[in-house]
């Protein structure tokens, strides 16, 4: 299967969760802590898993963000 | 060994943007920096922001750029075109800039047929002055000049301007998108690409309308003013092909 992580830049992302919401497994969430600017950043969770599965390099996060904070990378 | 898979376009600047969280605007300008990127014109494009939220687009955007003032982009795109054939020169305007007081040149500009790609993005508001109707502001929408909402007969109706300018005989390809999903993202790139290519294979006026989330002005996440684009706007203003008269371009009709 193909496998993939992402990088995002937090002090970029403005928390619009708009990644969060397109990503089929369920790899995204918002952050607790705050980023400079003020925002909640958006986090990969790359080690815990879910019956979704691993992130696969789709890369809809990164397609939809709008503020280019997301790299995709496959293994 | 990993492989990167998605990346910043070269031609988008590393500034990060003044936009609000989830505008669409952000969305556009990384498409136009993909499509400039691929068609390798990155040295010959000229692009001409509008007044509004896009006015600092030329602090994104890594091409040259000139400023034009409010709703006048295609007449200065008109001027840089026809002094020099040879580059590739694209507008870059919102609904209240092209729609309402840019209406004069910009039928005028599609009628005659000039040689353009127009990129307008169509969020129903005035987004920089404060969220006031615009003349593409939907039926019943509240806006901060229109706090009951929108009514037709006191307001005027919802202008749907891609579409006066499918009839003006001179507009080659008029196409409206969407930003508000991956798969509309992806669409709306296909569009640019080709608005691009039109005016690159001298076919004459085309234009991409784009339908964008302004969640601060509508007063909504991110995700619910996307759906909003989908589920309501979409149904005043449809999306996909208004007009394509182009052609495959051969020796004699190029
Ligand atoms: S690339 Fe696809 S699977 Fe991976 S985080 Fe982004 S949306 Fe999720
Ligand atoms: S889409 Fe981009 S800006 Fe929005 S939360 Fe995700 S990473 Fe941050
Ligand atoms: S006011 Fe609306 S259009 Fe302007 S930057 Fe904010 S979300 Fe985007």
């Amino acid at each position: 299967m193909k496998k993939g992580f992402i990088k995002i830049d937090s002090q970029r992302c403005k928390g619009c969760g708009l990644c969060v919401s397109v990503c089929p497994k369920g790899r995204i969430r918002i952050a607790e802590a705050l980023n400079l600017k003020g925002y909640h950043p958006a986090e990969f969770q790359e080690d815990e898993m879910d019956k979704k599965g691993r992130c696969n390099a789709c890369t809809l996060c990164a397609l939809i963000c709008p503020d280019v904070a997301i790299e995709v990378f496959r293994e | 060994m990993a492989q990167q898979v998605f990346k910043r376009p070269e031609s988008l600047k590393d500034n990060v943007f003044h936009y609000c969280p989830g505008c669409g605007h952000s969305i556009i300008h990384r498409l136009l920096a993909e499509v400039i990127d691929e068609l390798g014109i990155r040295e010959k494009t000229v692009g001409v922001p509008p007044a509004g939220c896009a006015v600092l687009a030329y602090n994104y955007l890594d091409v040259d750029m000139g400023e034009a003032p409010h709703g006048r982009a295609i007449a200065v795109a008109t001027g840089i075109k026809r002094c020099r054939p040879d580059l590739v020169v694209f507008t870059y305007q919102g609904d209240g800039d092209l729609a309402a007081i840019g209406t004069a040149e910009t039928v005028h500009a599609a009628n005659r047929g000039e040689c353009l790609t127009v990129i307008f993005v169509n969020n129903g508001v005035y987004g920089m002055t404060g969220g006031q109707m615009a003349p593409t502001t939907l039926p019943g929408q509240k806006t901060t000049t229109t706090p009951g909402g929108r009514m037709a007969l006191r307001d005027g109706h919802p202008l749907d301007l891609s579409r006066m300018l499918a009839l003006a005989a001179g507009s080659v390809y008029i196409e409206r998108t969407a930003v508000t999903s991956p798969k509309h993202i992806i669409k709306t790139k296909k569009a640019i690409r080709k608005a691009f290519k039109v005016q690159m294979d001298g076919q004459g006026f085309a234009l991409v309308e784009i339908l964008s989330a302004c969640p601060t002005n509508w007063k909504e996440t991110p995700i619910e003013a996307c759906k909003r684009v989908e589920q309501v706007v979409a149904t005043q203003y449809p999306l996909g092909i208004l007009k394509d008269a182009t052609h495959e371009p051969t020796a004699d009709n190029p």
